[in-house]
């Protein structure tokens, strides 16, 4: 009964957004503002419609109504409360549902907002985000129904993949989502302002929280992802280059070029027409990104064939991209550079550079994604493209990119001078060329690993230096005491100093990851009770295997572990394997011990009968702490850029403004 | 020359005492766990999606390691085996593509759309130089209220201090 009203609040919700999206259009042809308004009442219904249908599917999860298909494909009556909440995303079905849903929520939050100043741009928006928005309603409803029922009730249902339970993994597809969902609004408005002649950077203003947002939310989601793989999948690492990683990825990459090139459309009028391609490929990258995610295509040609997902999906991308790309050049012309590069040591020719990285790293990223497929196609037999190749590939790129990050803040506007410039690095190339040599005569001798420390200490050191002036000089004016001068500085001036702090993140994040990926040290070995497995100057000791229950359904096998260093003993470790007795699915869950330095890491990977002698894969992971810790700040900077400041938008508006008005007077 | 004869009997002593370590390993037939893993991690399933040999977890994955430890004891070398599985399960089973045939493309394509890169930027770059060439100098305007926003055209520090000065004027 519930699961049918909810089916209706679908339809109605489909209706409701493909009503709104001719209505809009109608209006928009005719130019009669009564007709639009009818297209954003009919918009603004959707979200509530489309709640309705989530609340229906969460009630029947709740409720164990298997005589749903869907909820006897993710749930089971064992499954813990929560759980059963989110298994709304668990599969496919109720995937598209939900991320409908956010569309919609964001959607709906645009809608409300006033719209007096940008009335032209109104209809716009509705029929991009509506049109989006009908697409995975219809999606949803005709190919992948949620409320679809099943002939029979089954006595329990089949219970969610215990890969998706872990903590983790629960919040990773949403905050995933509302990092795709978020990218549709800006890209909402770059087409509004197409199709309304607006050449000027008033789109990119009005969706730069949105943007900054949206970018988020998709880091967090890539930041927890690999955060969860190393924490729960047991395999020593964060990140495989796994088709579904990549499709989160790519728009990431795209959406952090975009988010640095809309700054040179603000401050000079310059790449209006980079900026629309940049966030037609955003937009592009979250349907595609979608679609790899939900439909499994890459893995295998066959599944894409049989799923009508695939072939839908397929059709969306290449209508909205013949569309966009064909709105853009009919309106090329009013595209044009307000102003002119005076030279290329400029902060404009070192984000083009910027640009030109970003593209570069995603179009290989791409390409090793799609290549399997691609292989299949072509040639009937399929090539996998594994990490070797994308660490080979992209390793350069990241590193140069790196390199950028530290020295473009360095550069002004227009003409930057190359003898400040040099005062400004030459300290930062020395420390970081000491840092360097203390590593080599501490035993480091790869070439790589020595480029790669040089690089973020050059970066980091270059970075800090220019948040550390600016506290001087706010000390030196104010008198403030170190902190409240910090805190000050940051809070006047967000968008910068969040941007350093972000910047500061990427560095330690860096740091991280050289370290894991250059040298990380593993091995394996079998070890009988009493004995013990070195590595590295690490050593546990096995002490026998412990059979217990557990929570939902689960059979725990747990190996005790000694661990000590040098002889010294640290602690105790418990790696276990978790058994779902249902399902006869297993995990590997590691047991770690964390420090700044390294991770020693400990995977039980297999045992005999008595557990008499027992298998185990241990790591250590050099500087894998400071991963996680780049992530914090870097999250913390993005919300520091974010965050809302009347003061500085007051000023931004009366700059605007002054320009605005020495411009007419010089004209 | 005394010194000289020291040093000579420690470089031979020094060689020996190795290539007694290397003629110990060749006679160690057992095969580790690690060797297996070092091996596996050239592979990937060749029935899986997307999972590495040596972390993958199936009966049939186990079955390969083991293989893959037999044929380390017959004394392969680890590129033998792994053509091996190679020729029996086709590319799919290798992790990194190889640089012949189809899979070249792989290789090629990153450096080729590099190569297309670099030159639009410089081709951009040039434009919009010639473009500001042409035009002459922007007519320059009355240096707006500043902003926290803008790059330090002066590292001095005074800059910095001009510029907070600038703004806690402006809003008290």
């Amino acid at each position: 009964m519930i699961s049918d009203i909810g089916l209706l609040a679908a339809w109605f919700a489909l209706i409701g957004s493909v009503v709104a999206v001719l209505l809009a259009l109608y209006g928009y042809w005719a130019s009669d503002a009564k007709w639009i308004t009818s297209a954003r009442r009919a918009a603004i219904s959707v979200w509530p419609l489309l709640t309705v249908a989530v609340l229906a599917i969460e009630y029947a999860l709740l409720t164990d109504d298997f005589s749903l298909n869907y909820v006897a494909s993710v749930s089971s009556r064992e499954q813990p409360l929560l759980l059963k909440m989110t298994a709304l995303w668990g599969g496919q079905d109720g995937s598209i549902l939900f991320w409908a849903w956010l569309m919609a929520t964001f959607a709906f939050v645009v809608l409300l907002r006033r719209w007096d100043q940008d009335r032209d741009l109104l209809p716009h928006v509705i029929v991009v985000t509506m049109g989006t928005l009908a697409f995975f309603i219809a999606l949803d409803i005709f190919a992948s129904n949620p409320f679809k029922k099943l002939d029979f009730m089954p006595v329990d249902g089949r219970g969610l993949n215990p890969l998706l339970r872990h903590p983790g993994m629960v919040i990773h597809p949403p905050l995933l989502y509302l990092g795709f969902v978020g990218f549709v609004i800006p890209y909402a408005f770059a087409m509004a302002a197409l199709v309304t002649r607006r050449s000027d950077a008033h789109w990119i203003r009005l969706t730069r929280r949105w943007t900054l947002i949206a970018w988020l939310f998709l880091s967090l989601g890539l930041l927890l992802g690999g955060r969860w793989a190393y924490d729960v999948l047991g395999w020593g690492g964060y990140w495989a280059w796994d088709p579904v990683e990549n499709a989160a990825f790519m728009p990431w990459l795209v959406g952090t070029a975009f988010l640095h090139s809309v700054q040179i459309q603000e401050k000079r009028g310059m790449l209006k027409i980079w900026n629309m391609v940049l966030i037609i490929l955003t937009y592009g990258m979250v349907i595609f990104g979608t679609f790899i995610t939900l439909s499994g295509v890459i893995d295998s040609v066959h599944a894409f064939a049989r799923s009508a997902v695939g072939p839908a999906f397929f059709g969306f991308i290449a209508v909205t991209s013949v569309a966009s790309v064909w709105m853009l050049l009919r309106r090329l012309d009013d595209l044009r550079s307000d102003n002119r590069l005076e030279s290329i040591f400029s902060r404009e020719a070192v984000f083009l550079f910027n640009n030109l990285l970003f593209m570069t790293l995603t179009f290989s990223v791409f390409v090793g994604t799609v290549f399997p497929m691609v292989s299949e196609l072509v040639t009937g037999e399929k090539r996998t493209v594994g990490p070797p190749w994308f660490d080979r590939v992209t390793a350069p790129q990241f590193g140069l990119l790196v390199l950028l990050m530290g020295i473009a803040p360095l550069f002004a506007w227009r003409k930057q001078s190359l003898q400040r410039l040099g005062r400004s690095l030459w300290l930062p190339f020395v420390i970081a060329l000491g840092a360097v040599v203390m590593l080599f005569v501490s035993g480091t001798r790869s070439a790589g690993a020595l480029l790669a420390f040089w690089i973020v200490t050059f970066v980091g050191v270059t970075t800090l230096w220019e948040y550390a002036r600016g506290v001087v000089a706010r000390r030196r004016v104010q008198g403030e005491s170190w902190p409240v001068a910090f805190w000050r500085l940051t809070g006047r001036n967000r968008r910068r100093y969040g941007g350093y702090l972000i910047h500061l993140g990427v560095v330690c994040m860096a740091i991280g990851i050289i370290g894991t990926e250059m040298f990380q040290q593993q091995t394996q070995g079998t070890v009988a009770v009493g004995e013990s497995l070195e590595l590295g100057g690490f050593e546990i000791r096995y002490n026998g295997l412990i059979n217990r229950r557990g929570a939902d359904d689960l059979a725990i096998v747990e190996a005790d572990l000694t661990l000590s260093r040098n002889g010294k003993e640290l602690r105790g470790l418990l790696p276990r394997r978790e058994i779902y007795q249902n399902s006869g699915q297993t995990m590997t869950i590691p047991a770690t011990r964390s420090t700044l330095t390294e991770d020693y890491y400990v995977i039980l990977a297999g045992w005999d009968d008595a557990g008499r002698l027992a298998t185990f894969k241990t790591y250590l992971n050099p500087l894998i702490n400071w991963l996680w810790f780049g992530g914090l700040v870097f999250v913390v900077g993005t919300m520091v850029a974010v965050w809302p400041d009347a003061e500085a938008e007051r000023r931004a508006m009366a700059r605007q403004a002054f320009t605005r008005r020495q411009v007419a007077q010089a004209a | 020359m005394n010194r000289h004869r020291l040093l000579w009997i420690a470089i031979v002593a020094l060689w020996l005492a190795l290539s007694g370590a290397v003629f110990a390993q060749n006679t160690d037939e057992s095969v580790t766990d690690d060797d297996v893993n070092r091996v596996a991690r050239e592979l990937y399933c060749p029935i899986c999606e997307n999972t590495p040999l040596d972390v993958c977890e199936t009966q049939a994955c186990e079955d390969w390691r083991l293989l893959i430890r037999e044929k380390l004891e017959a004394g392969e070398t680890d590129g033998e085996i792994v053509e091996y599985f190679a020729d029996i399960y086709g590319d799919r089973a290798r992790a990194t593509p190889t640089t012949e045939g189809f899979s070249l493309i792989v290789w090629i394509a990153p450096i080729l759309i590099g190569v297309f890169g670099i030159v639009i930027f410089v081709r951009m770059l040039r434009r919009w130089l010639a473009r500001g060439a042409e035009a002459g100098p922007e007519p320059t305007l009355a240096a707006p209220p500043t902003s926290g926003d803008s790059a330090p055209a002066d590292p001095e520090l005074g800059d910095y201090a001009a510029r907070v000065e600038e703004e806690l004027r402006r809003s008290a």
